[in-house]
C-alpha cells in the first residue's frame, strides 16, 4: 500500500467527467478529498489522498494523465516559505492538525506536509505571508 | 557592591577584544551556578534581542530634487501614501499606511496585503521603488507632477525613527466572545480559543533594564541589522506601571523611540507583515547591550521567564471599551510552554513576537561586541523612571 497527497488540476472541457468514479471501480485505489474547486465549465482543482497498491496508482496517475489532468504532488503546491517565516507562531494556534508547528523551547515553527489538511486557515493567519499555495 | 567598573573600562576591554559578552538567556545558568559577585567580576556586557511587531514605526527620506524642482504636497511610495508636509523632498513614510485604494475593512476581515511596512522592507532590500509626486507649484519649485523610481542606495537620507519600540511588557490578548476577531495580536478564535502574547521575555531589551539604568538618550543599540541609537523615551512610555519585587513591571510600561540608518539595515530584520482584519506593520530587530557596571545590573539581567508576568486582556470587550480588567496574571514560562488556564480552560498560546529571532539578534550583537566593533556608550540623558511620576493620561472628549 502506498499513499500520496496530491493536487489534480481538471481542465474546464474535462470537469464533468467522473473520472474519480474510475479511480474507486478500475483501480481499486482509495480517495480521500481534502478540498475541492470544482465549478462547471471552468478549471477545477483538487487536493486528495490517494492511496492503493502501488501498481494500480501507478496506473490510475496514468489514466489521470491521459485525459488531460495534471497531478502534482502535494509538497510543491503548498509551501511554507521557511526564508519568510519569522517564526511568530501566529499559525500554529490556527492549525488544527498541527502541521505548522512550534517546536519547544527553541521556539522554531516547522510545516509537516504530511499533517496537512489544506483547511487553508494558516494563509491569512500567516503575517509574514510565508505560506504559499499554488493549487 | 563589591564590583563596579565603568563604561570606559568594559569599552577599553571591547577595543583589545577581551570583552566576556553573553546572551540574556545564556546569563540566567552562569549566574545560577557561579552567584552575582563572581559573574559580575567576569562578564562585561550583556546582550538583549527582540524582533516583533512595531507599529510606530516609519522612517524619513529625502529624495533630491529633479530639474526642474518640486515641492512635494502628495508622494505616493509603491501607491503607499508617504507624509510630505516637511520640506520640499522630504517625506516620513509610516509603517502602518495602507495604499489609498485598499478596500481595508470593507471586505472585513481586510487582506491587508501591502503598506508602508512593505516599502521600508523593500527599500532596505535595494529594490526599485516607484515614486510618484504632486506638488502645487511655487515659483521657486514650479514642477507640478513627477513620476521616477528610486532605490535606498541613490537616495540622499533615510533613515529610520520609530516613535515607540521595545516594550516593556505587552498584554496577552483573548476573545471571550462567540466569533473570531481580527486583531492587532492577531487572529483570536472564539470562546477563547489561543492566547497571543508579544515580547521576548527574559531576552526582550527593557526587562533586563527595568529602571532604564543603562539604557537611556544615546545609547547605541542594534536596529535592523544596523547600528541605531535611542533618541527618546518613546510615545505611552509608563514607567510607573506596577512592577513586582525584582522590578519587572506586571503590565506594558517603558518604551523607547529609536533611530537609525536605513541603508545599514538587513531586510532579514526589517519585514513587512500584514494582519488580516487589521491592517499592516513592520517586524524590526532591535538588540540593546547593558553593560554589567555592578551586580545590581547583573541581577536585572539575570531575570528569567518564569519570574516575568503579564494581565490576560479579552480583547473581545473589555480593551476595546476600556472597560474591566485583567482575566488573571501568567508569566512567560507558561506562555512560552504552549497553554495557559484561562478561566479554567486550557488555551494554546502564539508569541507573535520571535523568541528564535530575538535570540540570534542577541547573538549577533555578541558577537559584535567580541569583535571590538560596538563599544558601549553611556546615556547622555536618562528616560524616565519610576522616580519620575510619569503617568500615560488617556483622552477625554469635551464638549
Ligand atoms: S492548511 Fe490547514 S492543516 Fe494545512 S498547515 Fe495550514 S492550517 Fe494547518
Ligand atoms: S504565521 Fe507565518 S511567519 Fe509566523 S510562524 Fe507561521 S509561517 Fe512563520
Amino acid at each position: 500500500m502506498i499513499k500520496h497527497k496530491v493536487v489534480l488540476l481538471f481542465p474546464a472541457a474535462v470537469v464533468e467527467q467522473p473520472f474519480l468514479y474510475h479511480l474507486v471501480k478500475d483501480y481499486d485505489l482509495f480517495i480521500n478529498i481534502l478540498r475541492a474547486n470544482i465549478n462547471p465549465k471552468k478549471e477545477g482543482r483538487l487536493v486528495v489522498e490517494l492511496s492503493g497498491e502501488e501498481k494500480n496508482y501507478e496506473k490510475g496517475v496514468r489514466f489521470l494523465e491521459s485525459g488531460g489532468i495534471e497531478v502534482l504532488p502535494f509538497e510543491q503546491q503548498m509551501i511554507w516559505n521557511e526564508e519568510r517565516c519569522t517564526h511568530c507562531g501566529a499559525c500554529t494556534v490556527m492549525c488544527p492538525t498541527g502541521a505548522l508547528e512550534m517546536s519547544r523551547p527553541d521556539m522554531i515553527v516547522r510545516f509537516d506536509g504530511d499533517k496537512c489538511v489544506v483547511c487553508e486557515h494558516c494563509f491569512k493567519a500567516c503575517p509574514a505571508r510565508a505560506i504559499e499555495a499554488h493549487y | 557592591m563589591k564590583i563596579n567598573k565603568t563604561y570606559e573600562e568594559i569599552n577599553e576591554k571591547i577595543s583589545k577584544g577581551e570583552a566576556v559578552v553573553v546572551t540574556a538567556e545564556e546569563i540566567i545558568s552562569i549566574v545560577e551556578e557561579k552567584g552575582l559577585e563572581q559573574t559580575a567580576k567576569e562578564v562585561d556586557v550583556v546582550t538583549t534581542g527582540t524582533f516583533g511587531p512595531m507599529c510606530s514605526s516609519g522612517a524619513f527620506l529625502n529624495f533630491g530634487h529633479p530639474t526642474p524642482k518640486i515641492r512635494m504636497s502628495k508622494v505616493y511610495l509603491n501607491g503607499v501614501n508617504a507624509y510630505a508636509g516637511i520640506a520640499a523632498v522630504d517625506v516620513y513614510l509610516g509603517a502602518t499606511e495602507i495604499p489609498e485604494a485598499d478596500p481595508a475593512n470593507q471586505n472585513y476581515p481586510g487582506d491587508f496585503n501591502y503598506g508602508g511596512g512593505h516599502v521600508i522592507e523593500e527599500l532596505v532590500a535595494g529594490k526599485d521603488v516607484r515614486l510618484e509626486a504632486y506638488s502645487y507649484g511655487t515659483d521657486c519649485y514650479p514642477r507640478k507632477k513627477i513620476r521616477t523610481f528610486i532605490r535606498l542606495q541613490d537616495i540622499n537620507e533615510a533613515f529610520m525613527f520609530n516613535a515607540r519600540n521595545a516594550y516593556q511588557n505587552y498584554a496577552t490578548a483573548v476573545n471571550l466572545s462567540e466569533k473570531s476577531i481580527y486583531t492587532y495580536m492577531g487572529i483570536l478564535k472564539p470562546n477563547l480559543g489561543n492566547a497571543n502574547y508579544s515580547t521576548s521575555g527574559q531576552l526582550s531589551p527593557l526587562f533586563n533594564d527595568p529602571y532604564y539604568k543603562t539604557t537611556g538618550i544615546g545609547t547605541r543599540i542594534f536596529l535592523g541589522g544596523g547600528t541605531g541609537y535611542v533618541a527618546w523615551h518613546g510615545t505611552q512610555h509608563n514607567p510607573c506601571a506596577d512592577r513586582t519585587d525584582k522590578g519587572v513591571p506586571r503590565s506594558p510600561a517603558g518604551t523607547l523611540s529609536l533611530i537609525g540608518d536605513l541603508k545599514q539595515m538587513d531586510p532579514h530584520w526589517v519585514r513587512g507583515v500584514s494582519y488580516i482584519g487589521y491592517g499592516v506593520s513592520l517586524m524590526i530587530g532591535v538588540g540593546v547591550p547593558i553593560p554589567i557596571l555592578n551586580e545590581e545590573m547583573l541581577r536585572y539581567t539575570a531575570i528569567k521567564d518564569e519570574e516575568i508576568y503579564t494581565q490576560v486582556l479579552d480583547y473581545s470587550e473589555s480593551f476595546p471599551q476600556g472597560i474591566g480588567g485583567s482575566l488573571g496574571e501568567v508569566d512567560y514560562g507558561q506562555l512560552k510552554s504552549g497553554t495557559i488556564t484561562v478561566q479554567g480552560k486550557e488555551v494554546p498560546t502564539a508569541p507573535l513576537s520571535s523568541y528564535s529571532k530575538a535570540k540570534e539578534i542577541a547573538e549577533i550583537l555578541k558577537s559584535w561586541i567580541q569583535d571590538g566593533k560596538f563599544l558601549l556608550t553611556e546615556p547622555v540623558e536618562s528616560v524616565p523612571s519610576v522616580d519620575s511620576g510619569k503617568k500615560m493620561n488617556p483622552l477625554k472628549i469635551r464638549r
